[in-house]
């Protein structure tokens, strides 16, 4: 029987030959990811379910990336690290990167990649929503919450509902003013908010293929806003070429069956593509941006793990290379090492950092950040009625800080661009 | 489990994302501290922008001003509800406030195993929308066995989507006591 990707991961971790889209497996998982929000309640499910004395069911496979809430004088959000801190000592987690230590890294999706624990073909849950953004190595990740994830501390697997696989195709030469953030707001303006509920969304073709690894994560990173429950690219050369540069443990390439079902499958030529932003309130409320330029910001933001990676920056310096910023420029960079390719990747001969700092842009530690707003000193954190232009993922009322604030999300070239106008603009006026 | 829940319906719109259902700067508190957990029933649904809030006529919010719970124990909502991030403080924060009960068009799958396995409050799903026929205030009654809804003030009965396979670990109160039943967390474990 013909099976997508999805179902061969799911037939894999549950010790099948193949598993039906509906049906409901208990999965074993290879890693568990949590963070300092919903680290410290699940660590207290665990206790209270399997006893003060438990033990998790396998160190090696716990990974906890405190992220959300660090730079910041809020003392229950420290106390929440602290709690981090003495469960990780408790049970002896060798994966735990404290903060204010050299182990600290940052925003976790992103860290993840990074250190190593995104290998193709496995199965990955994390507390936190955008966990879907691994399947950009060929691999399941899928958001959960704290409940199931004590469950996983515990047992080292999850009962889950096979999905459906929707398919996205990307055709063409990917132009060089459009970006994954494009293609992905795009997706969300055809199928909505709901339009993946309870479904895997694969994304393929030439032009999908023709990304470097963390553009693809950034396309992955967003189907949760359409509902779905993993986004997923197959492996290819460049997803083990990066795997191998950072771990030996081994791994399992997989392809959906040319004849595999699917619920649904769209085709999109990027050759014909534009420049999209979400508009306020919410992901699928796509307009071009040619549409919209010239309505009045007053912040630009670009970081999060969905825009907050190196080609992120790489991109929105190439726009802001010798301009000057018009409004408050927030550069966020997702994890230590991407703060630290601001300093040592170059453009025209210049740092990104460097380019960043002569155009006005104010650069921040590594964090989570203004994303979901955060404590009241979170840097970024949208204020009244704050128009913000944002390379991050989700703009419902109060995403960003203040309820009264409107947030339209963007790549990071139109980012960049409308900071130097001060107004929303299409990158291709600077490019 | 009670077979029928009865109270005070509050009804919202579509796409109530978990930082309308708790906003993410509230997420620091402990869900496990009696005085901690206060704050997640104070801030419930305080991310609604208030004209939102409480439909059709807007500005009713879930919680008063002052107060750490709620009068109205069903929330009715469109569809999508509780889309947006995997915080398990959301379905926790109603819980808290006093929901028991929501009536909702769809529901995004995090919010929905949350509300499920964490045994918070329980999602019953309607076929046709009825956050427009209900009114914030009127008095319903939810009777599980018979998967219906009742609104007493205005006199009408809809029929709501069964729960389907979750309705055992509903009755269980959650994922650890449905296990335990099945002897899922020793043969699994």
């Amino acid at each position: 029987m013909a099976q997508t990707i999805t179902q061969k991961i799911f037939a894999k971790a549950a010790n099948r030959k193949f598993v039906d889209p509906g049906q409901s497996v208990w999965l074993n998982v290879d890693v568990l990811l949590t963070h300092d929000v919903c680290g410290p309640p699940t660590f207290d499910i665990f206790k209270q379910e399997f006893g003060p004395k438990a033990k998790v069911w396998d160190p090696s496979k716990v990974v906890v990336l405190p992220d959300h809430y660090i730079f910041t004088a809020n003392e229950h959000a420290h106390r929440n690290i602290d709690l981090l801190r003495q469960f990780a000592a408790e049970q002896g987690l060798p994966n735990y990167y404290d903060v204010g230590t050299d182990r600290y890294r940052g925003v976790c999706h992103v860290a993840l990649a990074e250190e190593g624990f995104n290998l193709p073909g496995t199965v990955l849950f994390g507390t936190d929503s955008h966990t879907c953004t691994s399947g950009a190595f060929g691999m399941f990740g899928s958001g959960i919450g704290n409940t199931d994830a004590a469950f996983i501390l515990g047992t080292g697997k999850l009962w889950e509902k096979v999905p459906d696989s929707m398919k996205f195709t990307f055709e063409g030469q990917m132009p060089d003013y459009l970006t994954a953030k494009d293609l992905i707001l795009q997706i969300l303006g055809d199928i909505t908010t709901d339009g993946a509920t309870y479904r895997a969304m694969e994304f393929d073709g030439e032009a999908v293929y023709s990304l470097p690894i963390d553009e693809r994560m950034t396309l992955c990173n967003m189907a949760i806003e359409a509902g779905g429950m993993n986004g997923i690219i197959a492996a290819d050369a460049v997803t083990e070429a990066f795997v191998k540069a950072r771990t030996s443990k081994p791994y399992e390439i997989f392809h959906s069956d040319p004849d595999a079902q699917y619920h649904s499958m769209y085709r999109y030529n990027v050759e014909q593509m534009e420049p999209v932003v979400a508009q306020p309130h919410s992901p699928d409320n796509r307009a071009t941006v040619r549409s919209v330029a010239g309505t009045p910001i007053t912040k630009s933001y670009i970081g999060s793990c969905t825009g907050g990676k190196l080609t992120d920056f790489r991109l929105a310096a190439k726009i802001l290379k010798g301009k000057q910023v018009a409004v408050t420029t927030n550069i966020v960079p997702a994890t230590v090492l991407v703060a630290s390719q601001l300093s040592t990747e170059t453009y025209d001969g210049q740092s990104l950092r460097q380019i960043f700092e002569d155009a006005g842009c104010s650069i921040a530690l590594p964090s989570c950040a203004a994303c979901l707003g955060g404590p009241s000193d979170t840097v970024g954190r949208s204020v009244d009625n704050d128009v913000v232009v944002s390379t991050t993922n989700r703009n419902f009322p109060g995403r960003m800080g203040s309820k009264f604030a409107g947030v339209y999300l963007a790549s990071p070239l139109t980012a960049a661009a409308s900071a130097i106008t001060g107004k929303l603009t299409d990158p291709r006026d600077f490019l | 489990m009670d077979t029928i829940i009865q109270g005070k319906a509050y009804v919202l719109g579509k796409n109530i994302d978990t930082d309308q259902i708790i906003p993410a700067e509230h997420l620091v508190y402990s869900l496990s501290d009696p005085e901690e957990v206060k704050m997640y029933g104070k801030y419930a649904l305080s991310g609604v922008p208030i004209d939102q809030a409480g439909l059709p006529e807007g500005g009713i919010p879930f919680v008063e001003e002052g107060y750490f719970s709620s009068p109205y124990s069903i929330i009715i909502a469109g569809p999508n509800f509780g889309c947006g991030s995997s915080r398990e403080h959301a379905p926790f924060a109603l819980k808290v406030a006093g929901a028991r009960a929501i009536i909702a068009e769809s529901y995004a799958r995090i919010f929905y195993r949350n509300c499920v396995d964490g045994g918070f409050v329980i999602p019953f799903e309607t076929a046709q929308p009825l956050n427009k026929s209900i009114l914030t205030g009127d008095e319903v009654a939810l009777d599980m066995a018979n998967n219906t809804l009742t609104n007493l003030t205005q006199n009408v009965t809809y029929q709501l989507r069964p729960l389907g396979d979750v309705v055992n670990i509903v009755q269980a109160g959650g994922i650890f006591e449905y296990a335990r039943k099945n002897d899922l967390m020793a043969s699994e474990a």
